[in-house]
């Protein structure tokens, strides 16, 4: 066992910019991927002291305990609108809106749409699971069709609840935003394409380029009653046939 | 193949085996022993397979994992 | 030195804003308040200032909350079907303990309403209006001018206390011209730091702006912070006007436009012999209870007048108890009662 450590190299460890609270979050959700490599881009660009992280409603709500950087908690799917309140009143800070598809693509549809087409200079992670969380495993716009949720107990009929909405893609058809792109965190290099599109987002809002937005395809174990590892594998069987993968704006 | 480490927090880890399944040596398995919170955490079973990828640092949700690597010599 | 000029209520309320040092606006088209919109579109940008006009009314005091949070001075403005969609945001900056100025120029409701003017959001912006326990104070100007000290005035509250702060003003306030003095502005340089705005954690630790615990006892904590904060408002900030009430048997109780038209209706009583004097709350939260209470000891009738089916009435109710008459006269919908009307109900009461 190679235990002799003055023979090694530490290549791996927690990001600066992350306190040391424990993650709130189920066993195997990705949300927590997320986090460390928001924390890991923080370090890299040295924007910790002046990152704002918006922490949404949903189970990224306790967003605010995660990052040595001031936070701020808002309504449900209102963050785009309380990040352009921060980021016009002072254009130096680096800010953060942390979204779930309901939060963002649901009650936040106003906010979120007019955020981006005003062009505000933020960087927004838009995390779809196809599902509420924090609730229970309600319908979200993001469920499939015939996706069993507590709310769509005989699975999503589009008749009755309509067809899982492809924000992204209705944010890129706006002209404002600089990038849009949609990721996933099902295998490591995944992992490593959607750390690069955070960077980028996070660099396009410190070089004053405007509206950045990174969908991420995330896992619920909990409320797809899956294991984390299949879980996974539903992303690149099913939701990305939905959700297809891939960068969608890039004027950057 | 240069040797690599992992150290497991075993407070943070919560069983999820998302960084058993990303192991590319069959480094790591389920230990049997439970944390305070009640996880079942992993553990090397085989570390002198490790070669220090950090895949399973990069798949880790709870950020519980620190990956070591050998220095190789100039 | 001032400035003298002829300006309608709504712009008064824009110009003394910029004046206080409001560096970020952010509101919605709404009729009868768009002359206060208009006013800042023109004059934030020419100053280097921040005006959105926003998506919606929750877009528009939700950036408020942003703005509030860095730890600029912020206002939004509205009129009452666009108040109602505000009043979650409301309740998060009051829950959160952020300084911000609301402006209602209230109109006739429920429902769309019309676009006349009205009182009939007295109960919304002073017993709550949004989801939890929570005020915030409540300024009742009744002139044009008034409109404009009291707007310098909010901003000052609202740091103080780090609460939101609602200009309730009406219809008829905000569409009137008069002349004002216009008061210098501010030195923003001058204002007290806000060491708690989330201005980047640079030399010390993460500030963080929240109305959110899930463990009952630290929600319960942070609801004592709001109540002891609350209890020092009312202690300090109770403002009221007292009119010709030394020897007054009937008492009009009254603000904003109705006490104004409520002044021309003292003139008239009197003419008559009837000893008619005001009494008009200018903090409609905190309302003047102590001082409505020791002024009904002296007499008859607290005749309380309002463009509502009585709302105000209850605080009065509260403040006299037993002690005086406490009838009623409204006019909802946008109508705007007359000195003759008022006049009328008075000479009910006077013996």
């Amino acid at each position: 066992m190679p235990t002799d450590l003055d023979s090694m190299v530490k290549v791996f460890s927690r990001p600066k910019s992350l306190t040391e609270a424990r993650s709130t979050y189920c066993p195997g959700c990705q949300h927590g991927i997320l986090t460390r490599i928001i924390g890991q881009t923080i370090d890299e660009l040295n924007i910790a002291e002046r990152t704002l992280i918006i922490a949404p409603v949903g189970c990224s709500v306790f967003a605010y305990l995660w990052y040595r950087c001031d936070a701020v908690q808002v309504a449900h799917g209102r963050a785009s609108a309380v990040a352009t309140g921060i980021k016009r009143a002072d254009p130096n800070l680096v800010v953060l809106s942390y979204q779930g598809d309901g939060d963002f693509a649901s009650i936040g549809t106003a906010e979120s749409i007019h955020a981006a087409n005003r062009g505000e200079n933020i960087t927004v992670i838009f995390v779809n699971n196809q599902v509420y969380g924090m609730t229970g495993g309600e319908m979200a716009p993001t469920t499939l069709i015939g996706q069993k949720t507590t709310t769509t107990p005989s699975g999503r009929d589009a008749a009755m609840f309509g067809y899982p909405i492809r924000f992204s893609e209705m944010i890129a058809q706006l002209d404002a935003p600089v990038y849009v792109t949609r990721q996933a965190l099902y295998d490591t290099k995944r992992i490593m394409d959607a750390t690069k599109a955070i960077k980028k987002a996070f660099t396009n809002q410190v070089e004053g380029k405007g509206y950045s937005l990174v969908e991420v395809l995330a896992t619920c174990p909990t409320n797809w009653h899956m294991k984390p590892v299949d879980a996974s594998r539903h992303v690149v069987d099913v939701v990305t046939k939905v959700y297809p993968l891939g960068d969608l704006v890039d004027r950057g | 193949m240069p040797r690599g480490m992992v150290v497991i927090d075993k407070e943070r880890c919560k069983g999820c085996g998302l960084c058993i399944a990303a192991c590319p040596q069959k480094v790591l398995a389920y230990s049997g022993q439970l944390n305070h919170s009640g996880y079942n955490v992993v553990h090397t079973e085989h570390p002198e397979a490790c070669v220090g990828c950090t895949f399973c640092a990069l798949t880790c949700p709870d950020i519980a994992i620190e990956v070591y690597r050998e220095k190789v010599a100039a | 030195m001032g400035e003298k000029v002829l300006l309608r209520g709504n712009e008064v309320i824009a110009e003394a804003a910029i004046r206080a040092g409001c560096q970020c606006y952010f509101a919605y088209p709404i009729t009868p308040q768009a002359e206060l919109l208009e006013h800042m579109a023109v004059n934030m940008p020419r100053l280097g200032r921040t005006f959105v006009q926003a998506e919606s009314e929750l877009g528009a005091i939700n950036m408020v909350y942003g703005a509030a949070s860095v730890g600029v001075r912020t206002m939004t403005s509205s009129s009452s079907p666009g108040i109602s969609l505000k009043q979650e945001g409301i309740s998060y900056l009051a829950g959160s303990s952020l300084p911000a100025v609301i402006v209602n120029v209230v109109r006739g409701g429920p429902g769309l309403g019309d676009i006349a003017p009205s009182q009939c959001d007295y109960f919304q912006a002073t017993k709550g209006g949004g989801h939890g326990d929570y005020h915030m104070i409540v300024l009742g100007p009744s002139t044009v001018p008034e409109a404009g000290t009291l707007t310098m005035l909010a901003f000052d509250l609202a740091d103080k206390y780090r609460t939101p702060v609602m200009i309730l003003a009406d219809g008829m306030l905000g569409q009137m011209m008069e002349p004002v003095d216009l008061p210098d502005p501010i030195d923003v340089a001058s204002l007290p730091k806000k060491a708690w705005a989330t201005t980047g954690a640079k030399g010390r630790d993460p500030n963080i702006i929240l109305s959110f615990d899930l463990d009952p006892e630290v929600l319960k904590r942070m609801n004592l912070e709001l109540q002891r904060r609350y209890r020092e408002i009312e202690k300090n900030e109770v403002r009221y006007e007292e009119v010709e009430t030394g020897d007054a048997d009937i008492v009009i109780a009254a603000y904003g436009t109705t006490a104004r038209i409520a002044k021309t209706v003292i003139r008239m009583a009197r003419a008559e012999g009837i000893k008619l004097g005001l009494f008009r709350p200018i903090t409609l939260w905190p309302f003047p209870y102590a001082p409505l209470k020791k002024l009904s000891e002296r007499v008859s009738t607290v005749l309380t007048v309002e463009m509502s089916a009585g709302q105000m009435w209850e605080d009065v109710r509260l403040a006299v108890a037993e002690r005086a008459e406490t009838p009623f006269y409204g006019e909802m919908g946008g109508v705007v009662p007359t000195p003759r009307g008022i006049l009328r109900e008075v000479k009910k009461y006077a013996h």
